[in-house]
């Protein structure tokens, strides 16, 4: 009824990716649902999802059309990777392209988009704001990446991780080297740990160390003064700090027999973490697992896309598809980052997309529009950089500066001195009384040196109870045969018993309280 | 043996009894021991004074003597049965002012008896009735002051009047004056004068001292009434007062000396009086918003934590809250979750105040940590309930240098994964202080009083366990 009186909504086309290695699609059916929510209406290439494990069924309950043939002539695209030439052809001027289109390393492309005219938004170019987290697809696809590193290393390496002893004998638990703790690797170590095996974390950003830890990781920190990162993306490092890096790879590549490397820094080849010689230094059997491959690797040594065995033994793998090798979930992750785009595109949800340049997110990912290239976007800066960490000593303890020692070595001798003096002066039955009263001090203050800080209260009402020995001085003066002299002792006397009594009788109360746990008496 | 060396060797036992019972108190494992060791000392020391006196007074001395004795030791006997364990610092600081109130009679019945001294003595004897009449009446004003702000009674806000400081000062030097002229001439009125002003200056030194404080306020009137039972000893010549009293203010003043190190006061201040600092200026202001939660999500988080962190401050005594807070870590505790207590040492208004409530529930006490031995926990702990206490949890102190607690070690509770704060309303703490912890993200309020939502958070727990 409402679907009648509303403009039809533009047409989606959700594409079949052409490489025969992708096994992921741009939108679930779950993902289309929302979309046809959003007014849109959407056209599925046939067979679009079937890698992924999605029939061409399962999208027509979900709302969409499944076309004839390619739909790249719709007004709104959505694809993972950049579209082949032939693909590129059939875009239509005006419409919007959403994929991976890798602004970086693919300038021509993005180049021909605009010469063609098309709006091309790019989701691996999404600003790293805490509110574009949602939209955010290499921050979907390295957590699975991660997680299937940690898997095919296991695969290959043939070993358990956990440490076991049976009554065959002990396995001792797989050590792992995770190699950047970005999103990749905090879930690689994340699998890794939960597996069983002891897990080792290197990255330049120290602020890292406690969300390495959280997941379970040890983090192994390079002690070289390193700049802040202020964008979000770890930065090329310091000639200091790859010297040093270089040693703690030397020293775990001999000891660790799984290592994962996630080092990419934006718009630069992989830094290269392991050279030749350390990998040769592994253990026959060891297992390397290179994320960084599509990008010229981490690693001396490995391959692109394949598995390689060095002559030490070493496995060395380059699969660059890692994430696609859970297309469900990859496709799932990255359908929902789509709809969260279009939801963003889509203000009046009313199938039309409206682009806001203004928006630091859509600017940052269109990457062309209306025949310009719109790359690369102003800098923006993560909406939170971590604190320079916390001042761990608060300003003001300057106030009460210690004096001195000299100070203190005068005031001591004087008091000293004086005292020397009066006791002199004193008669003697005073300077007795002195003796023993300073003494007594000395004994107060260290008989309760370390009073356990439960104890309190109780060790007050005691020496309250204490302090009521002045009954003594009371009881003395009841003898005096005078009346004014008897009546105040009395009242003394009466109140130093309440004390006595009072006192002693409450901190036996309270000790009958304390009691300890079960168990540990 | 003369009768005069039987009661010195009697009272040289007593003393080290007293001394050994100190010591006693100083450690869980003899804590009761230490207390018997005390009731020993004292039953000896009064024997001995007993007989001596009995000796040589009249029949209506020794009356009097046993109608006072059996008086007060039932009046004590009551008070302890009866006493809340919440009320427990009131009931000593009453009974602080019970003993400055002795040594003000002892030290005037020093004046009043006959004496026959001449010369260099007696003027050593009229000093040691001015010291022991100043010290006495000082505790005494003082301990009532402290006693009805801390039942409430009157405002717990510092009193400020204009110079106190200077008021103090001059009081001190007044007294230094009066105590002279009186050695000089023994006139009854300038002992009445020098009673009247330590009575106003101890009324005075409480009063300009805020309710936050309290507790190191009533350990030092601790340590002010051992040095008014020293000074009668002097006085009436009497080793054993002169050592109890001596240990009493000794070991009172190092206890106060712990806990303003705690609070990051200057000890000096706090004997001076009056450093209850000024808290409406200074400090960031503090605004935000703040998220409420309800005792079943409450339950909800603690049943799925792997480690708890409870602070308890003073709103959990006010509230009564230990008993269900006890069943709480007890529920947790057979669930698995590891439940502990942080204690800031100023928590409350006594030393020790949440420990003796704790235990009072039956909280064993090994669960029960101090701040040092916490606060480096607290970041990987899951939730921290923050029952009844504020400034102690104030992140203001390390954080802001403007905050007029800047500076105060606090309980690090911001830093755990969840903080749950019980809170009648959004009022500040006692230093007047707003807390920042309120606002921030990963904090939670619950507001009401603390016994209902912890005896609510209970039932949830209840029936969110199978049966």
């Amino acid at each position: 009824m409402t679907d009648s009186e509303r403009p039809p909504g533009q047409r989606i086309g959700v594409v079949a990716e052409a490489a025969p290695t992708e096994t992921r699609v741009a939108a679930t059916p779950d993902a289309v649902r929302k979309l046809v929510g959003l007014g849109y209406t959407v056209v599925v290439e046939p067979k679009a999802g079937v890698k992924a494990g999605f029939d061409d069924a399962a999208y027509v309950d979900a709302g969409a059309e499944i076309a004839n043939g390619p739909v790249w002539d719709s007004d709104v695209v959505l694809a993972i990777n950049a579209p082949e030439p032939a693909a590129l052809a059939q875009l239509r001027p005006g419409s919007t392209l959403i994929a991976m289109l890798a602004p970086r390393f693919e300038e021509e492309r993005v180049a021909e988009l605009a010469r063609r005219g098309v709006t091309a938004l790019s989701m691996d170019a999404v600003p790293r704001i805490s509110r574009a987290q949602s939209l955010d697809v290499l921050s979907s696809m390295a957590n699975i990446a991660g997680y299937r590193a940690v898997i095919e290393a296991a695969h290959a390496f043939g070993r358990f991780f956990t440490g076991q002893v049976t009554a065959a004998g002990k396995v001792p638990p797989a050590k792992v080297l995770v190699a950047g703790a970005g999103v990749a690797g905090l879930a690689a170590i994340a699998a890794a740990n939960s597996l069983g095996a002891v897990v080792r974390a290197t990255d330049p950003r120290a602020e890292v160390a406690d969300q390495v830890r959280s997941l379970g990781g040890q983090y192994l920190p390079v002690e070289v003064e390193q700049e802040q990162s202020t964008d979000g993306y770890a930065k090329a490092t310091s000639e200091a700090y790859d010297k040093r890096a270089a040693e703690i790879y030397s020293e775990q590549a001999a000891d660790v027999d799984i290592v994962i490397t996630t080092a990419l820094i934006p718009g630069r080849p992989a830094p290269k973490l392991l050279t030749a010689d350390q990998v040769a230094s592994m253990k026959p059997g060891s297992v390397v697992v290179d994320m960084a491959a599509a990008q010229g690797g981490n690693v001396d040594g490995t391959v692109a896309g394949e598995i390689v065995t060095t002559e030490g033994g070493v496995t060395l793998i380059g699969y660059t598809d890692l994430a696609g090798r859970l297309p469900a979930q990859a496709s799932q992750l990255y359908g929902q980052n789509v709809v969260n785009l279009m939801k963003l595109l889509t203000p009046e949800k009313d199938g039309r997309v409206v682009l806001d340049l203004e928006d630091v997110v859509q600017r940052g990912m269109t990457v062309a529009k209306d025949g310009e290239v719109l790359w690369p976007p102003p800098p923006v800066s993560v909406s939170a950089p971590v604190q320079p960490t916390a001042p761990a000593e608060p300003a003001v303890v300057e106030e009460r500066r210690p004096r001195p020692g000299w100070v203190r070595h005068v005031v001591g001798g004087a008091a000293g001195l004086a005292l020397f003096l009066v006791t002199a002066a004193a008669p003697a039955a005073l300077a007795a009384h002195l003796t023993v009263f300073l003494l007594a001090i000395v004994i107060g203050f260290y008989v309760i040196g370390n009073v356990h800080h439960a104890l309190h209260t109780p060790l007050m009402s005691v020496t309250n109870a204490i302090s009521g020995i002045i009954v003594v001085g009371a009881v003395l003066q009841i003898a005096v045969p005078q009346a004014v002299v008897m009546a105040l002792a009395s009242v003394a006397v009466l109140l130093s018993s309440i004390n006595i009594v009072g006192g002693f009788a409450v901190t036996r109360r309270m000790l009958s309280m304390f009691s300890r746990s079960p168990g540990k008496g | 043996m003369t009768a005069s060396s039987l009661t010195l060797a009697a009272y040289l036992i007593a003393a080290l009894l007293f001394v050994v019972s100190l010591a006693g108190l100083s450690r869980h494992e003899t804590a009761r021991s230490g207390v018997l060791f005390g009731i020993v000392g004292m039953v000896i020391a009064l024997v001995t004074v007993i007989i001596t006196a009995v000796a040589g007074a009249s029949v209506t001395g020794i009356v009097l003597l046993v109608v006072a004795v059996v008086i007060g030791g039932a009046i004590g006997l009551w008070r302890a049965r009866v006493v809340e364990m919440t009320g427990m610092p009131e009931l000593i600081a009453l009974m602080h002012s019970f003993v400055g109130l002795a040594a003000v009679l002892v030290g005037w019945n020093g004046f009043l008896e006959p004496q026959d001294l001449t010369g260099t003595l007696e003027g050593i004897h009229h000093a040691e009735v001015a010291i022991g009449v100043f010290i006495g009446a000082v505790t005494f004003t003082g301990s009532i002051i402290a006693n009805l702000k801390l039942s409430a009674r009157i405002r717990s806000a510092p009193l400020q009047l204009p110079g106190k400081n200077v008021l103090n000062l001059g009081a001190l030097i007044v007294f230094v004056a009066l105590t002279v002229w009186f050695v000089i001439t023994p006139l009854t009125w300038i002992l009445v004068v020098l009673t009247v002003l330590a009575l106003l200056l101890g009324l005075h030194l409480v009063a300009s001292i805020g309710g936050g404080d309290m507790p190191v306020v009533v350990s030092m009137l601790n340590s002010y009434s051992g040095w008014a039972a020293a000074a009668s000893g002097f006085l009436l010549s009497n080793d054993l007062l002169i050592i109890t009293g001596a240990l009493v203010g000794s070991s009172g003043a190092y206890l106060s000396y712990v806990m303003c190190k705690a609070m990051n006061r200057s000890f000096i201040s706090v004997i001076a009086g009056g450093f209850g600092a000024p808290s409406s200026s200074g400090g960031a202001e503090v605004t935000g918003e703040h998220r409420e939660i309800d005792a079943t999500s409450v339950a909800e988080l603690l049943s799925s934590a792997s480690s708890v962190v409870i602070t308890p401050g003073y709103g959990m005594a006010v509230a009564q809250a230990q008993y269900p807070v006890a069943e709480l870590t007890r529920r947790l505790r057979a669930q698995g979750v590891t439940v502990r207590f942080g204690v800031h040492p100023v928590a409350g208004r006594l030393p020790g105040h949440m420990n003796v409530l704790l235990a009072e529930a039956q909280v064993p006490y090994d669960i029960v940590l101090e701040m040092d031995e916490i606060n480096d926990d607290l970041a990987e702990t899951d939730v921290v309930l923050v029952i009844g206490a504020n400034d102690t949890v104030n992140p203001a102190a390390s954080e802001d240098p403007s905050s007029p607690i800047a500076g105060m070690p606090v309980l690090r509770v911001w830093e755990a994964g969840d903080v749950i704060v019980f809170k009648r309303s959004m009022a500040a703490g006692y230093a007047g202080v707003q807390n920042p912890l309120f606002f921030r993200d990963n904090t939670q309020m619950l507001f009401g009083d603390a016994k209902e939502r912890v005896e609510d958070i209970n039932a949830a727990l209840k029936s969110l366990q199978p049966a």
